[in-house]
C-alpha cells in the first residue's frame, strides 16, 4: 500500500458527503467511524450522522435492518452532516433500496454485487435486478464484488470463511480511503488494538483493507481519485468527538473543576447509555457510576449523593425523565444540586428510540406537579455537549437546583472535530459547603438564603453542629421546619420561581452578518447546524437573515425580548410541534412563526433554506 | 475522646405528631435510648424515610435526616451511603412504603447488600391515607377500599427479604423495648444491609393487630423468641419445639419433639426462610429475633475498593489528568 496515486487523475473537491449503508451486522457504524477518524487526521472539517435501527439484529437483508453512517467532510467550516450523499456505499439490495431516494442524480453508488442474488433482491421487493434493468441510469454505478474479492484476498491467510466474509467492510473502507486519499495509519493501529487477542483477525482485516485500497488503484472503473484539502480551522489540537462522549467528558471536567466527586445514577436507555459506559471508565477521577434497578432509583441515588456533597447526575432519555419527575420535584423542594441529562428521542412512549426529536422541551419546562421551576439548557452541537455539561453543573452547584440538560440523538451520536480546551481555560465552578451557624443567634438555618443567588446553604452530613432535617413537605422560610402556613407557602413558591429567574445566563447573541436582516430565525439545541447552514446559504445569495440560538431555555436570556422586538418576523424551526414557539408567543407576545418537522430525522439545510427564503422574500 | 451522648441528645426540637397511643412513639423512644450506645457522633448519622406515618421519624431525631418521597428512601439512601461510606445511614419505612410502592428499591438494596439499616414499621394498614389495606394486610381484610374483603394475598416481609438474600434479617415488636433495642443493636453492628421488621400497632385504623403476640395470656403460646445457639422452644411450659421433620423441606412446630438449635449464621438462606414460614397472617406461631446474620462484602465496600484502586493509578493533579483524558484519542494539530 503506498500513498502514490499512480497514473490516476487526481481531482480537487471542496466537500464530499459519503453514506455507508449495509445490514446491521455489516459493521457500517465502525466503517464510518474509521473513515471519519482518517478524515479528521487529514484536517478536514467533518460532521457525521449515524442512522441505525433499534433492533440489534433485524432479519438480515431486510429494509428494517439497514444501518447507515453518513460523513460530510470539507476544506471549509461545515455545520451539518450534509443533506444528500455524493457517494453511497451499498452493501446489499436493502441498503440500496432504503437510501436511493436520498441521492441526487449523478451520485456515485458503489454496490456489493455479491449480495445482489435473486433471493436477496426478492427479500426487499426488487422484481428485477436494479443493476441490470437500467433503473439506476442517472447514477454512476460501480459494481464491486466486495465479498468474493475479500474472501479471495484472504485465501492464503487461512481464516475461516465467515471471518473472511465479515472483513468486507474493511475492503470497502480501503477502497474509499484510496478514492479520497485518506491517511490510513490510524485505522491499522485501531485494528491492532481492537483485535489484540486475535492476531488472525488483525491480519485478515488489514489484508482486506489493503485489498480494497489496491483495487481502487488498479481497477479501471475508478479513473479519478479525489482530494479534499484540510479546512482552515482555528489553530490548536483537535479530536473527533460524539455528543455523548463530549457530555461524559464534560461531566468529568465539571467534577475536576468543582473539586467534588461525580456520582452518576443511571438506568440503561437508548440513546443515553453511552454516557454511562464512558463515565464508568473514569474511576481514577473519583467518578462513581451506579447502574440502578430503574430510572427512579437512578435519580434517587444521584440525589442521595448530592445530599452527601457529591455532584449528583442522572442520565436518561424522555421515558426516563417521565419516571424521574417526582424525584426532580423533591430536589426542587430540597434545593439541592442535581444534573438530569435527557438525550431526547422520538416519542411518545417507546416511539423511535434511535431517532431524534426535540419534543421533551415541554416536559423539561413544565413536566412536574406543583409549581416546580428549574433550569434547562441545551447543547447545539456534539462538541458543545462538553461545555453544556459544565454549564449545567455550574448552575446546579451555585444555585442548588436541579438542571435539565436537553441533548438529543442527533448531537449525541453525531460527531465533529473538537478544538480541545485546556483544563485551565475551563471555569472554576467550586462551591463552599456550610460549616458553621449562619444567623446572628448562632443557629443554623437550612433555608436562610444567599441574598444574591437566593441559594440556601449546603450543609452536608458529617458537619458537626449543623444537624438538620429536610424533606418534601413545605418548609418554613429560613428554619426549614414543616409549615402549612398559607402566607409561608405563597412566599416559598414565589421564592423558588424567583431563584430560577435570578440565575445569571449569558446574553443572547445574534448572527446578522449584513446587519440589515428583517427576519430572525430562532432555534435551540441541535438544530443549530442546519439552521446555520441554511442562513449562510441565503446570505451567500444576497438574502439577509439573522440567526440567534438559545442555549439557556430556563431562565431565558434577559435580552431575548429586545432581540425579538428588533425584527419584523421571527421564525422558529423545531423538531417538535412548536414547543419553543409557544413559550415565545406566550411570554413575549411575539407572532413567531413555527416551522416543524417530526420525522425522527434532523432538518436538512435545504429544507430550512427554502422555507426561510420564502419568509425573507414574502414576509 | 469518648462520646458521652444521652437519649436527650437525639431528641430534635420538633413536636412529635403521631396519634396518641401510636406504636411509633415506643420505637422512637427505644431508638433515642439506644443511639448513644453506638458511640457515633450525631453528625455522622442520617435517617432517610419515604412517605407514611412512620416516615415522619427523621424529623424527630436530632441527626441529619431526609423525609423523601413514597417508596424511594432505599434508593436515595443507597446513593448517600455509597458516596459517603463514613456515615451511618438508617432507612425508616412502612409496609406500604417499602413493600408496595417501593418494593423494587427494597429488594435491590438488599440484594446489593448496601450498608443500610432498614427499619420497616409493619402495622398492616395504610394509616396516613386513613385506613386502606396494605400489602401485609391479611386476605379478606375489610377496609375502606375493600368493603367486601381484600382479595390480595399478603407479603411475608421476612420471607421477601430472605428471597432477596438479605444478609441480616430480623423481626421485633414495638411493645417490647428491650427486644427492640437488642435487635437494633445487632442491626447496627452488621456490615451490609440490615432489614428489621417491627410489628407496630396502629391504634386508629388497625388496633390490636398484634395483640395475640402481646397479650400476657396468649403471647407465650404464639411468640417464638429466636436466640443464637439456643434450642427453639416456646410455650408457657416450653412445651413447643420447632423441629426439622425427616424428609421434609421445612420446619414445623411440635409439642415435645427435638428442637433445632438456632443458628442465624447459616449461609444458606433456606434455613431462615423455613423459619419465616412458621408464621402466617394469623400470627399463630411467630418467630421474633434475628433470622439471618451472615457476612458478605457490602456494595459500599466493593464500590469504594474500586475507587481506591483506581485512584491509586492517579498520575498527576486532577487538572493534569483531565488534560490527558481529553487528549486520549486520535488527535491532530493545526498550526
Amino acid at each position: 500500500m503506498s500513498a502514490s496515486a499512480g497514473a490516476k487523475r487526481v481531482e480537487q473537491l471542496d466537500r464530499v458527503v459519503i453514506r455507508f449503508a449495509g445490514d446491521s451486522g455489516d459493521g457500517m457504524q465502525l466503517t464510518g467511524d474509521r473513515f471519519t477518524s482518517e478524515t479528521a487526521q487529514l484536517g478536514n472539517d467533518i460532521s457525521t450522522l449515524p442512522n441505525f435501527p433499534a433492533e440489534i439484529r433485524a432479519p438480515a437483508g431486510t429494509l428494517p435492518g439497514v444501518s447507515s453512517f453518513q460523513v460530510h467532510f470539507a476544506d471549509y467550516d461545515i455545520l451539518t452532516p450534509g443533506d444528500s450523499p455524493h457517494v453511497l456505499v451499498a452493501m446489499n439490495p436493502a441498503a440500496l433500496k432504503a437510501n436511493l431516494s436520498d441521492l441526487p442524480a449523478g451520485a456515485d453508488i458503489i454496490v456489493n454485487t455479491d449480495e445482489f442474488t435473486k433471493r436477496s433482491l426478492a427479500k426487499v421487493g426488487y422484481a428485477a435486478n436494479p443493476l441490470e434493468d437500467g433503473s439506476l441510469a442517472e447514477y454512476a454505478v460501480h459494481p464491486v464484488a466486495l465479498t468474493s474479492m475479500t474472501v479471495g484476498a484472504l485465501a492464503e491467510l487461512g481464516v475461516a470463511k465467515k471471518d473472511a466474509e465479515r472483513a468486507k467492510n474493511m475492503f470497502a473502507l480501503g477502497l474509499l480511503s484510496w478514492m479520497y486519499s485518506r491517511p490510513f495509519e490510524s485505522t491499522l493501529r485501531f485494528l491492532e488494538t481492537k483485535f489484540a487477542k486475535r492476531p488472525d483477525l488483525v491480519a485478515a482485516n488489514k489484508a482486506a483493507f489493503q485489498a480494497g485500497w489496491n483495487f481502487g488503484e488498479t481497477t479501471e472503473d475508478f479513473a479519478v481519485r479525489y482530494e479534499v484539502k484540510p479546512a482552515r480551522m482555528q489553530p490548536g489540537t483537535y479530536r473527533n468527538i460524539t455528543g455523548n462522549q463530549a457530555l461524559a467528558l464534560g461531566l468529568v471536567a465539571a467534577s475536576v473543576r468543582s473539586k467534588l466527586p461525580l456520582f452518576l445514577g443511571a438506568y440503561p436507555i437508548t440513546p443515553a447509555s453511552d454516557i454511562l459506559h464512558e463515565l464508568s471508565k473514569h474511576k481514577k477521577f473519583g467518578v462513581t457510576t451506579m447502574q440502578a434497578e430503574d430510572e427512579i432509583a437512578a435519580i434517587g441515588a444521584a440525589l442521595g449523593a448530592s445530599y452527601g456533597g457529591a455532584l449528583g447526575v442522572t442520565t436518561t432519555s424522555g421515558p426516563g425523565v417521565a419516571l424521574k419527575g417526582e424525584t426532580i420535584s423533591l430536589a426542587i423542594a430540597l434545593e439541592l444540586p442535581l444534573v438530569i441529562v435527557d438525550v431526547q428521542r422520538a416519542g411518545p412512549s417507546t416511539g423511535m428510540p434511535t431517532k431524534t426529536e426535540q419534543a421533551d422541551l415541554n416536559m423539561a419546562l413544565y413536566g412536574r406537579h406543583g409549581e416546580a421551576p428549574l433550569a434547562v439548557i441545551a447543547p447545539k452541537s456534539p462538541s458543545d455537549c462538553f461545555h453544556a455539561a459544565i454549564e449545567a453543573a455550574r448552575i446546579a452547584l451555585k444555585y442548588r437546583t436541579p438542571v435539565i440538560l436537553l441533548s438529543d440523538n442527533y448531537v449525541a451520536n453525531g460527531s465533529e472535530p473538537w478544538l480541545l480546551p485546556s483544563s485551565d481555560e475551563l471555569p472554576d465552578i467550586s462551591v463552599e459547603f456550610t460549616t458553621g451557624p449562619n444567623d446572628a443567634d448562632g443557629r443554623f438555618l437550612p433555608y436562610l438564603r444567599d441574598p444574591e443567588t437566593l441559594a440556601r446553604p449546603w450543609a452536608v452530613p458529617g458537619t458537626a453542629g449543623l444537624e438538620h432535617r429536610i424533606g418534601g413537605l413545605e418548609k418554613a422560610d429560613k428554619t426549614g421546619d414543616i409549615s402549612y402556613d398559607p402566607a409561608n407557602h405563597e412566599h416559598m413558591v414565589r421564592t423558588r420561581a424567583a431563584r430560577i429567574e435570578a440565575i445569571e445566563v449569558p446574553e443572547l447573541e445574534v448572527e446578522d452578518a449584513d446587519e440589515n436582516a428583517r427576519v430572525l430565525v430562532l432555534g435551540w439545541g441541535s438544530t443549530y447546524g442546519p439552521i446555520g447552514a441554511a442562513c449562510r446559504a441565503l446570505r451567500q445569495r444576497g438574502l439577509p437573515i439573522a440567526q440567534a440560538h438559545l442555549r439557556h431555555l430556563a431562565p431565558l436570556p434577559a435580552n431575548l425580548g429586545e432581540v425579538l422586538a428588533a425584527y419584523d418576523k421571527v421564525v422558529i424551526p423545531e423538531m417538535n410541534l412548536g414547543q419553543l414557539a409557544h413559550v415565545i408567543r406566550a411570554k413575549y407576545l411575539v407572532d413567531a412563526v413555527p416551522f416543524n418537522q417530526v420525522s425522527g430525522l434532523p432538518f436538512t439545510a435545504a429544507t430550512l433554506e427554502s422555507m426561510l427564503e420564502d419568509v425573507v422574500k414574502n414576509g | 475522646m469518648e462520646l458521652k451522648l444521652t437519649a436527650k441528645d437525639f431528641k430534635s426540637d420538633q413536636e412529635v405528631r403521631w396519634c396518641p397511643g401510636c406504636g411509633d412513639y415506643s420505637i422512637l423512644a427505644a431508638m433515642q435510648r439506644f443511639m448513644p450506645e453506638l458511640g457515633i457522633p450525631r453528625e455522622n448519622i442520617v435517617f432517610v424515610s419515604g412517605i407514611g406515618c412512620s416516615s415522619r421519624f427523621p424529623y424527630y431525631m436530632n441527626t441529619y435526616g431526609m423525609h423523601s418521597i413514597h417508596g424511594r428512601a432505599p434508593a436515595i439512601a443507597t446513593g448517600l451511603s455509597v458516596s459517603r461510606p463514613d456515615l451511618s445511614v438508617w432507612v425508616v419505612t412502612g409496609d406500604g412504603d417499602a413493600l408496595s410502592i417501593g418494593g423494587n428499591h427494597l429488594i435491590h438494596a438488599l440484594r446489593r447488600n448496601v450498608n443500610l439499616k432498614i427499619l420497616l414499621f409493619n402495622n398492616r394498614i395504610y394509616g396516613l391515607t386513613k385506613g386502606q389495606y396494605s400489602p401485609t394486610s391479611e386476605l379478606g381484610k375489610i377496609t375502606k377500599s375493600t368493603p367486601a374483603g381484600s382479595a390480595d394475598s399478603p407479603f411475608n416481609p421476612i420471607s421477601l427479604a430472605l428471597g432477596a438474600e438479605a444478609t441480616f434479617v430480623a423481626r421485633t415488636i414495638d411493645s417490647d423495648a428491650k427486644h427492640l433495642q437488642s435487635v437494633m443493636r445487632a442491626a447496627a453492628e452488621h456490615q451490609g444491609s440490615a432489614f428489621v421488621e417491627i410489628y407496630q400497632n396502629c391504634n386508629i385504623f388497625n388496633d390490636g393487630a398484634f395483640e395475640l403476640l402481646k397479650d400476657a395470656g396468649s403471647r407465650d403460646d404464639h411468640l417464638i423468641r429466636l436466640e443464637q445457639g439456643e434450642p427453639i422452644t416456646f410455650g408457657a411450659q416450653k412445651q413447643f419445639s420447632v423441629t426439622h421433620p425427616a424428609g421434609g423441606f421445612g420446619l414445623k412446630v411440635e409439642e415435645g419433639g427435638e428442637a433445632i438449635v438456632h443458628d442465624a449464621t447459616v449461609d444458606d438462606p433456606a434455613y431462615a426462610f423455613a423459619l419465616s414460614r412458621l408464621s402466617g397472617s394469623d400470627l399463630g406461631t411467630t418467630p421474633i429475633g434475628v433470622f439471618r446474620n451472615v457476612q458478605r462484602p457490602s456494595y459500599d465496600e466493593l464500590i469504594t475498593k474500586q475507587l481506591v484502586d483506581a485512584k491509586a493509578q492517579a498520575d498527576g493533579t486532577p487538572d493534569q489528568m483531565l488534560d490527558a483524558l481529553l487528549n486520549k484519542a486520535d488527535t491532530w494539530t493545526i498550526m
